[in-house]
């Protein structure tokens, strides 16, 4: 059994134990790896209907200025991604960038939908970074921006096909919604920050809920015949299905936006003038290419290849190193992304994994390994 | 003769001097769904303790170590082909090894199934 006795707790600690989940420390919290009924199913469950995830270790934060230039002209001084013309109610994948261009988080930023709240932007972290992202902001915003924790509120996530079916039941207004937007609204009794996003490729959606409230919501989505709890293992395997990119595996203080293939991240205005974090570094990678970069990797047999695998052309030279690797549920096979010289980084490409003492088959595949299926309303 | 067990959760149950291996009902439901097992090449030479298998799990690889001494006669390849066998029979059908047993008094340290029940219940 996992040593817990240093993990926090999520308002949802309680109701993970009643379902049976198998706790561990993740990022500090005990949080369900999975539950009875296993990462297989508990990832189907996702893929054919929905699932529902206690992501509470993450950090939700607001980001408070005078007005919204102000503050999204900040961000933008620590991040690529291009914040004054976001539209109220919107959300954008960003990451946090170190001075030399490498990746220090990646996270979410939304403006809110009520232009009373202009000024505030809110990012969502990752739990395993959040207490350096914050220190981040906190010693490199103006003054004029403050950071503020929302450490009383809970984050549930519900992803898959079938989400919205169960959530319009409780809020009708999440029918209209469409993927990477957010309103506030009630959830059945509970006053909420919805946003239609999430981290499994399939639609969904994330509730923010204050902490005494977490485990009744839950509860009250969990009854729904669409949902079922699924674990931080089929949420692993579900992003890296849909090509989705983890914190401290396949981003990190040594990879940067470029070679990561995350060029979206940056949109025009940003590549056109910079002033962020390494950006002539990041802009260079971006038109002239890199020396290696992020690519997905199939495998021919059964046998995985996990992070750390080293990644060799059929000459035995080594090519690159695997970053996230596993057995992919709706693939049916194992697969995996990592890092390649960029020369052999085309698409059916064959390399061998050294795995123990065998050398695996694999070729370079395109990501997503699993069609991804947002929600976009016109 | 009746099954013994090792702190390592596998289970090894003696015909003669050639021992059938596996891991423990307990152990598969520790590791959730396994998707490949790694199996030693028949004619090796294990060593008690040695790595003998790898099962791996959606989540993670676990080595499986050998119990005994002993030179690998017979493998399990109907695991290569259905894998989940572990999960659905590990102390039966998902037998891992057959091993030529070389020094039989290790089977001394191992315990029995009441011990190993009690084992596991200071385990979780």
């Amino acid at each position: 059994m996992a040593d817990l006795s240093n993990t926090k707790k999520t308002p949802l600690y309680d109701l993970h134990k009643e379902l049976g989940g198998s706790l561990v420390d993740f990022a500090g919290y005990a949080l369900p790896v999975r539950y009875e009924a296993g990462i297989m199913a508990e990832h189907a469950q996702c893929r054919d209907s929905a699932a529902l995830f206690d992501v509470s270790h993450m950090g939700q934060a607001i980001l408070q200025g005078p007005d919204h230039e102000t503050t999204a002209k900040a961000l933008e001084a620590l991040a690529p991604s291009a914040f004054v013309e976001l539209g109220h109610g919107k959300m954008r994948y960003s990451l946090l960038l170190a001075e030399d261009g490498g990746i220090l988080d990646d996270f979410i930023v939304t403006r809110p939908a009520d232009p009373a709240l202009d000024g505030e932007l809110m990012i969502v972290v990752n739990g395993a970074c959040k207490d350096a992202d914050y220190a981040h902001f906190e010693a490199k915003l103006p003054k004029t921006i403050q950071l503020r924790k929302l450490e009383d509120r809970a984050l549930i996530a519900i992803q898959g096909p079938k989400a919205v079916d169960a959530l319009v039941r409780h809020c009708p207004e999440a029918n209209d919604m469409s993927f990477m937007t957010s309103i506030r609204a009630k959830v059945g009794a509970y006053d909420c920050y919805l946003s239609r996003c999430g981290y499994t490729g399939e639609d969904g959606f994330e509730l923010s809920v204050v902490n005494e409230e977490a485990e009744a919501l839950a509860r009250l989505l969990l009854e729904e015949p669409e949902i079922a709890p699924s674990g931080l293992g089929a949420r692993d395997s579900l992003r890296l299905e849909s090509g989705l990119c983890l914190y401290g595996h396949d981003l990190s203080l040594e990879t940067d936006p470029a070679e990561a293939d995350l060029g979206f991240a940056i949109q025009k205005r940003r590549r056109a003038d910079g002033g962020f974090p390494g950006s002539e570094r990041i802009l260079s990678g971006l038109s002239n290419g890199t020396k290696r970069k992020r690519v997905g990797l199939r495998l021919e047999g059964k046998a995985p290849a996990r992070e750390g695998a080293i990644i060799e052309d059929l000459d035995g030279n080594e090519i690159g190193i695997i970053t996230s690797g596993g057995f992919a549920p709706t693939v049916q096979a194992p697969i995996a992304m990592g890092y390649i010289d960029a020369e052999q980084a085309s698409e059916g490409t064959a390399v061998k994994l050294l795995v123990r003492k065998r050398a695996l088959d694999a070729s370079v595949a395109t990501m997503p390994f699993v069609p991804q299926r947002y929600v976009r309303k016109p | 003769m009746s099954k013994l067990f090792t702190e390592d959760h596998e289970w090894i149950s003696m015909d003669g001097d050639v021992a059938t291996v596996g891991i423990t009902d307990f152990a598969q439901s520790q590791l959730g769904d396994v998707v490949f097992v790694e199996l030693p090449e028949v004619g090796a030479e294990l060593e008690k303790g040695g790595d003998a298998a790898v099962v791996e799990s959606v989540k993670a690889a676990s080595e499986v170590y050998a119990p005994i001494d002993g030179e690998v006669l017979e493998v399990n390849d109907a695991l290569e082909d259905d894998p989940s066998k572990v999960n659905s029979e590990a102390e039966s059908g998902a037998w891992f090894m057959k091993l030529k047993v070389s020094d039989a008094s290790q089977l001394d340290e191992m315990m029995d199934a009441d011990a190993y029940k009690a084992f596991v219940a200071d385990q979780e």
